[in-house]
């Protein structure tokens, strides 16, 4: 046993242990620190270490390969020898994987050798005083605030027993709050790489600014109204709407995208001309992995893949449905080119300008919504999602806010709603408030959609 | 099952004893400890062929402290005495970093410091069932349900859970435990190229807390005979079934269906944590505030609804929690009435006029994340005589016989809910009329719960649940089970999901 190996020692003693036909090792190292705060106290936290491997251990070549594919937690080279083993025992007693490919031949990258990217709860410094300055006034003021901070680094080491030798960083951090006073209840939230960047003082003078709005109440009934989306909510749809776009899926013939019995809606018109739906690796301060990572094979990636590029894709460019997420086995299938899914997503509005509050103020008359929240599928064939408002929804007249009205539950579908554009703001970095934990890296436009469905209304405040 | 020898051989007392004294010297008042270690397998397959399998294992060292009336807490992976050391240090600065900002003192309702082994019953061990043989069996249900001439696709997947759970703490506390759940899934789809659309129609098995044994059917509890011989015949019925318009009807709804209902409407409503506000920034609080106890009329009276820890292969059952509270079983809603709270230690002490003890729903989901209040098995009793699902079907006039989960979504204070369901059958007259489609059902829980009319007996009564029941920041996910009857349901409003999608 050996101790305080380096991370890329471990992988490199995983390669040399497998008998196999092929292997694929993956090892994460991750550092968490986080925060949490109820009633203007603190409640949880924690600061964690994790060091993960993953071993895809491949019996047979290329299709009707079978591969074992096992994870667990190592710290020392005996650890990962077991591992390679059990793995290995594992695909000996599999049948032949469905997506099974020759693995990814690659060159050494010279980053490989680097040691794993830090992180502790030092990563909040920046921020824990002014929070206790904006928790302090808070009191002060009546208000209270429920929130939460959470960095995460992951490096991960990728290696093939085809050469390939990769090491990623990813940083993904983000903070979000929620303001009560009396019946009201206002959210922001913000994604952010290290917490440098992060303006506790604004947030708080935008969450004020949201109470006071809520201080008059106006009425609102069922039915269909034009509305204000903020970035955080398109976020919400358009990540559900990127999690769908399975090419094998579709092909199959159970989503949206799908041309029932025939293939896929690729090369069709989907929504209005001036959208686009891309993704980039190297999207400005939102950057991620340029090759896949897969720790388990799935409709949308195969382990198989890992390693293979993924580069910049546009899913949706003018209106019309360019491409979908694609396994190397997903395209020899659709006839598609092999575009593997990438870990952020970026929608545009040809000739969009301003921001959320522009819109609102561009607005004759309709609903300006804070946040949405538990967003689920009511039907795959077009893609109808339902979810509510949550944390504060106001009545706009003649571009000004002029009070809240109630919650409301919505039933919508994302793809129709890109048909219903009516006004749209300048793309920027947003984090999605119900799904920017699993997917924090998004940069959306804020949207005034028409015929917005206020399904029925709910009391929650 | 006997404990698993591995785990047991782990330096398991060493580990904590390093961790407690270490940060007990430091000054903490208060020190627990886990060491966990849970084993995992996913397997899925498309039409009949292997499509992903993943095994995982977790394993770690979890050390939770208070200090000064403040949390800390840390892990680690490595299982020896000094990463655990270095783990109650590291929990210690966090409790540090965090003093400024805390400004109500922890406190925890007090508990026996128990101390033993358990090994939750079951049969088979999934882990001891080779993959290729897994596979076989979802190969061989795979096949039957895609024999169907209504069947264009269909997938499997069988996830698979062994959880080993070591726990100590600075009052004396050791307990040692063992359990497993499985939850398999087949799933028809239909593709009509025609009309050009598709269906899907999907197993009804929950998952639940047994071996290998319930995936195979060898223990008799789900009949995936007749489940796989009929899952073509119903894709196939919906698939020509009328759209249902928008109204106002009657619903009997099958346990299969109504566990959700309950875990959303009552289940996480009844959580302390969130009454009190802890969780506003994400899961959302409560209409059922803590001042509404004793008094809140939550539905008719005949709704009588328990929080269980100890009901035989339940997904949230145990012996001790993870901060060593006794596994218990206590009334939440009685006689349509709130009564009670699912509690931690630290909550426990904020109930006003509450129990004074926790009930036990404290845990997390891996030695990675501390442990918060969690969900218990939270289930709706029967009706006292032995009634059937037929008998509440014959007091329906115009209604809707509801079956399997599909959708679900509620707001964040637990008011306004929607849900689908895998199928709904017309009942004209006391009778059952085939399946119609597009349909959800929407209401307003105190409502909801305020028309229950009818009970089904024990005799209809069944543990759904789930596996991935999300709370908390950071994000864990629990498994939890809901038993329940089959229920009658007065004038609910009914949407047309097709009307509700026409913009």
């Amino acid at each position: 046993m050996t101790r305080g190996t380096p991370p890329d020692q471990l992988v490199e003693h995983a390669l040399e242990r497998s008998r196999g036909h092929g292997c694929v090792v993956l090892l994460d190292e991750s550092r968490t620190a986080n925060l949490r705060w109820a009633s203007n106290t603190l409640t949880t936290n924690g600061a964690t270490r994790n060091r993960s491997m993953t071993v895809v251990a491949v019996t047979g070549d290329g299709p009707g390969a079978s591969a074992g594919v096992l994870s667990r937690c190592v710290a020392d080279t005996d650890d990962v020898a077991a591992l390679v083993a059990d793995a290995e025992a594992v695909a000996d007693a599999s049948p032949p994987e469905q997506s099974a490919m020759p693995l990814v031949r690659g060159a050494a990258s010279p980053q490989f050798t680097d040691p794993p990217a830090e992180s502790g709860i030092d990563v909040f410094e920046p921020v824990v005083g002014p929070l206790a300055e904006v928790l302090a006034a808070s009191r002060t003021d009546g208000i209270d605030q429920y929130g939460y901070a959470e960095h995460v680094v992951t490096t991960t080491y990728l290696a093939t027993s085809a050469g390939l030798r990769h090491r990623h960083v990813q940083p993904s951090g983000h903070l979000t709050v929620t303001a009560k006073k009396d019946a009201a209840s206002t959210w922001t939230g913000v994604a952010t790489r290290d917490f440098t960047d992060v303006d506790l003082g604004a947030l708080d003078v935008d969450l004020r600014t949201r109470l006071e709005w809520s201080q008059r109440r106006v009425p609102l009934s069922p039915g269909r109204y034009r509305a204000v989306l903020p970035p955080t909510s398109v976020a919400d749809l358009m990540v559900y709407a990127y999690w769908e776009m399975s090419a094998l899926a579709a092909h199959e013939g159970r989503t949206v995208y799908s041309d029932p019995g025939r293939g896929t809606k690729v090369g069709r018109r989907l929504t209005d001309s001036r959208v686009s739906l891309r993704s980039d690796p190297e999207h400005p301060g939102q950057e991620c992995s340029s090759v896949v990572l897969a720790h388990a094979s799935s409709p949308v990636s195969s382990v198989f893949d890992n390693g293979l590029a993924s580069p910049a894709t546009g899913w949706v460019e003018g209106g019309v449905l360019r491409a979908l997420v694609q396994t190397r086995h997903s395209a020899s299938l659709t006839g598609l080119a092999t575009t593997p899914g990438v870990d952020n997503l970026v929608l545009s509005v040809d000739g969009g300008t301003g921001s959320v509050r522009d819109l609102a103020a561009r607005l004759d008359e309709g609903v300006l919504v804070t946040s949405l929240w538990y967003i689920r599928e009511v039907d795959p064939r077009t893609l109808l999602l339902t979810g509510l408002t949550r944390d504060g929804v106001y009545w706009v007249s003649g571009g000004e806010v002029v009070g809240a009205v109630d919650n409301f539950r919505f039933n919508e579908s994302p793809i129709d709603l890109l048909s219903r554009i009516h006004d749209a703001g300048v793309t920027r970095p947003t984090l999605s408030r119900e799904w920017g934990e699993w997917f924090p890296r998004t940069s959306m436009p804020a949207l005034t959609v028409d015929g917005f469905n206020v399904s029925t209304l709910s009391e929650a405040r | 099952m006997p404990l698993d020898p591995s785990f047991a051989s782990l330096p398991l007392d060493v580990l904590a004893d390093a961790a407690i004294d270490r940060a007990r010297g430091l000054g903490a008042s208060h020190v627990d400890v886990r060491v966990e270690r849970t084993r995992s397998r996913h397997l899925s397959l498309r039409d009949c062929v292997l499509s992903g399998m993943h095994d995982g294992e977790d394993v770690g060292v979890a050390v939770r402290v208070v200090l000064d009336g403040t949390w800390g807490f840390a892990s680690t992976v490595d299982l020896t005495p000094e990463a655990a050391r270095q783990a109650a240090e590291t929990a210690v600065t966090v409790a540090t970093m965090s003093r400024p900002l805390t400004k109500r003192r922890i406190e925890l309702a007090d508990e026996p410091a128990w101390r033993g082994t358990w090994v939750a019953p079951y049969a088979l061990d999934p882990f001891d069932v080779r993959v290729s043989d897994a596979v076989a069996v979802l190969a061989d249900y795979s096949e039957r349900v895609l024999a169907h001439r209504a069947v264009t696709h269909v997938t499997a997947t069988l996830d698979a859970v062994r959880e080993n759970a070591f726990y100590a703490d600075s009052a004396g506390a050791r307990t040692l435990q063992q359990r497993v759940r499985v939850a398999p899934v087949l799933e028809a789809l239909g593709v009509d190229p025609d009309a050009g659309s598709f269906d899907t129609m999907r197993s009804l098995a929950a998952p639940v807390g047994r071996g290998f044994e319930y995936v195979t059917g060898e223990d008799g509890v789900h009949d995936w005979d007749a489940e796989l011989g009929e899952l073509g015949d119903l894709l196939a019925e919906r698939m020509a079934a009328p759209s249902l318009p928008a109204g106002r009807y009657d619903l009997v709804i099958e346990p299969s269906n109504l566990w959700l209902t309950i875990h959303e409407s009552v289940g996480h409503a009844t959580e302390l944590d969130r009454a009190l506000g802890y969780e506003a920034n994400y899961a959302g609080t409560s209409f059922a505030t803590p001042d509404r106890l004793g008094s809140l009329r939550y539905g008719s009276e005949l709704m009588n609804v328990t929080g269980d820890r100890t009901v035989p292969f339940g997904l949230a059952t145990v012996a001790w929690d993870h901060e060593g509270v006794q596994a218990q079983q206590w009334d939440i809603v009685r006689d349509g009435v709130l009564v009670g709270y699912q509690l931690d230690r630290a909550s426990a002490t904020l109930l006003p006029g509450g129990p004074g003890r926790s009930n036990g729903c404290a845990y997390a989901d891996s030695p990675s994340h501390i442990a918060i209040q969690r969900m218990a098995n939270v289930s709706l009793m029967p009706g006292q005589d032995d009634r059937s699902a037929a008998d509440l079907i014959g007091d329906v006039t115009d209604g809707l016989y509801v079956v399997g989960d599909k959708s679900w979504s509620i707001d964040q204070q637990r008011y306004n809910f929607q849900f689908t369901a895998q199928r709904f059958y017309r009942i004209r007259d006391g009778e059952l009329a085939g399946q119609v489609k597009d349909v959800a059902y929407q209401g307003r829980t105190p409502d909801f719960w305020a028309g229950l009319a009818a009970l089904a007996g024990v005799r209809t009564w069944v543990l759904g649940g789930a596996v991935n029941c999300g709370k908390a920041q950071p994000g864990q996910a629990a498994p939890v089970s809901h038993g329940a009857p089959t229920a009658l349901f007065r004038d609910v409003n009914v949407l047309s999901t097709l009307e509700e999608g026409s913009s």
